[in-house]
């Protein structure tokens, strides 16, 4: 009966456009979560948030409520955040420690750090000949399907079967690489502050601007305008303005055609690499002291290698926005089908100077804080993107720009020289979402 | 009680220039070096170094101002407005040439037909210069900074 009602999905998404109930209605938010948000490798959080045996953060995947912590064998746990016994939510903070177990507030049933039933009061006279007791699994807290950590960056699938998580991220993992490469120790700690901002849009609406090179010079100008001003005013005054001014004034110094010099690689996952120098190299005193420190780690060949790498930002599907050269992230955690939570970290090198560190920090508090004068724009789009999207007003979103001229090679995309404004990532990601979802094929 | 008064009159006078979206003679309020910073979380002792929502000398509010008044700051079009109410004023520290105040705020705001509460406390440390006081910080610890964010800050608070 209910595989009668769902919808051919293959059908909503065409090469070059994709319906608007893609977007908009509510039966296919379910099956996106059900396929692709609890079945996909999603990222958990880095290792370094849980340092200590007992440390926890709560992590929504899909619909489902979880739970990140650390054992106290070192191990770093996924666990559905919910007591087998009467369903309570074990732990209602954001993050905290569970001291040597999980304790339910409920009945006082108790867990070890890996979900196993430790102990229920007075087990023996209370379940003796009931189903329940210490043998039985449905007695212990259920654990994601699936947990596997790459350099630290944690992530769970709740589905059995499918690609192991190097498998799925293939060429994306450049992301962890670059941000880890980047420290002289080989190594990121996260900075233990989250910022959490919530879009008024359909997820995917999100992950479609961050691989948008189009609309930084539309959206992004009255930013770009006012840094450039300050920013001259201050050259003026001082000779030389803060790097994190030159990251804003980009947004209209970089005219639009000038963004079609960005590349898109597209892969077949819907991961998406964004190349594009972000001058992060300057001559200064700072940038040099740096260098030397990784000529010590890894030899002059491997720090040209490493600091040579050209990525603006790696987009992995469904929902991680990594800007490795700055050391942060977005997680994006679909709340609704128009709703949407972004949760934003950042990093700092291991090894690396303190300068270093300040340059990911000014662009995380200018761009990624909840003040941010960069993403006020966007989030109005995406707001009235999705407002648009709910009308009769039209059936189709396009993502013609620069169809037909893309050059693929097996089954990665890239978009064609010179036109990095192509939305080969939209295309690109909608044809992931069309297999995610297929009726059982 | 003089300068109890004056220090109230500032304040009122502070919140007033953000309702009435009088940026510049707002940022007017500061000191040259003054700088108005919102830590996530009390427990910060200072902005350097440190993950802030708002950490900003005047050339940064400059930027902020910059922007909202630009023809194409997007967000910016539609109906907006903020109402502070600012109380419980204390004076923590005085000397010759400088006062430290703690107070509360409430703000509401207006965005299209949403309504959102902000509140929290005010630190000001205030310089006494010959045209009357000037802010050189503004801390502000919002009760709601730690709270997930429906939209952004697009002003100060």
């Amino acid at each position: 009966m209910l595989q009668e009602r769902i919808p051919d999905f293959s059908k909503f998404v065409e090469p070059d456009r994709v319906r608007k109930e893609v977007y908009t209605d509510a039966g296919v938010f379910e099956r996106e979560m059900e396929r692709i948000h609890e079945t996909l490798w999603i990222y958990c959080g880095h290792e370094s948030q849980v340092p200590k045996a007992g440390d926890y953060y709560a992590v929504q995947l899909g619909r489902q409520p979880m739970l990140m912590v650390r054992g106290p064998e070192g191990k770093v746990h996924v666990l559905y955040n919910r007591c087998p016994h009467r369903g309570n939510m074990m732990c209602g903070d954001r993050h905290g420690n569970t001291g040597e177990f999980f304790r339910c507030s409920y009945h006082a049933w108790t867990f070890h750090h890996d979900g196993r039933l430790r102990n229920i009061p007075m087990m023996e006279s209370g379940y003796q000949g009931t189903r329940y007791g210490r043998d039985n699994p449905e007695c212990s807290m259920k654990r994601a399907a699936r947990v596997e950590s790459y350099r630290g960056f944690v992530f769970a699938s709740l589905a059995k079967d499918g690609p192991t998580l190097k498998e799925f991220l293939g060429a994306s993992l450049v992301a962890f690489d670059d941000m880890c490469d980047r420290a002289p120790e080989g190594e990121v700690e996260i900075v233990p502050n989250c910022f959490r901002i919530i879009q008024h849009s359909n997820w995917k609406i999100f992950l479609e601007n961050q691989l948008d090179a189009l609309h930084p010079s539309v959206t992004h100008q009255s930013t770009g305008r006012a840094a450039h001003e300050v920013e001259k005013m201050i050259e003026k005054k001082t000779g030389k303005a803060p790097l994190s001014y030159h990251m804003l004034s980009a947004f209209a110094t970089v005219t639009i055609d000038k963004w079609d010099n960005f590349q898109t690689i597209n892969h077949p996952q819907g991961h998406c690499i964004l190349t594009g120098y972000m001058g992060l190299r300057p001559k200064d005193p700072d940038t040099l002291k740096y260098e030397k420190t990784l000529i010590k780690a890894y030899g002059q060949k491997r720090m040209e290698e490493i600091l040579g790498v050209n990525i603006h930002h790696v987009l992995i599907y469904p929902g991680l926005s990594v800007q490795s050269p700055l050391q942060q992230l977005r997680a994006v955690r679909p709340l609704g089908v128009d709703r949407t939570l972004t949760e934003i970290w950042h990093f700092r090198l291991k090894g690396a100077p303190e300068a270093i560190y300040r340059r990911s920090l000014a662009y995380y508090n200018l761009v990624n804080s909840p003040a941010t004068v960069v993403n006020a724009d966007d989030l109005e789009n995406f707001w009235k993107c999705h407002q648009g999207l709910s009308s009769d007003g039209g059936d189709w979103v396009s993502f013609a720009r620069h169809f037909g001229r893309d050059i693929e090679k097996d089954g990665v995309v890239e978009s064609g020289p010179g036109m990095g404004t192509s939305e080969a990532p939209m295309r690109n990601q909608m044809k992931a979402w069309a297999r995610y979802m297929g009726n059982g094929k | 009680m003089k300068t109890q008064h004056e220090v109230e009159q500032f304040l009122y006078r502070q919140a007033e220039l953000l309702d009435s979206k009088q940026w510049q003679a707002w940022i007017d309020l500061f000191t040259d070096d003054g700088v108005y910073w919102m830590p996530p979380e009390p427990s910060h002792r200072t902005w350097e170094g440190m993950p802030a929502i708002f950490a900003e000398d005047k050339n940064l509010m400059r930027v902020r101002m910059g922007r909202v008044l630009h023809p194409d700051a997007w967000s910016q079009r539609p109906l907006w407005g903020t109402n502070h109410v600012v109380s419980n004023v204390v004076i923590v520290k005085s000397s010759t040439n400088e006062v430290q105040v703690r107070s509360r705020f409430h703000m509401m705001e207006l965005r299209r037909d949403d309504v959102r509460h902000y509140a929290g406390a005010y630190t000001h440390r205030l310089k006494k210069t010959r045209g009357g006081y000037r802010i050189k910080l503004q801390r502000v610890d919002m009760t709601n900074a730690q709270a997930a964010y429906d939209y952004v800050l697009q002003v100060w608070v």
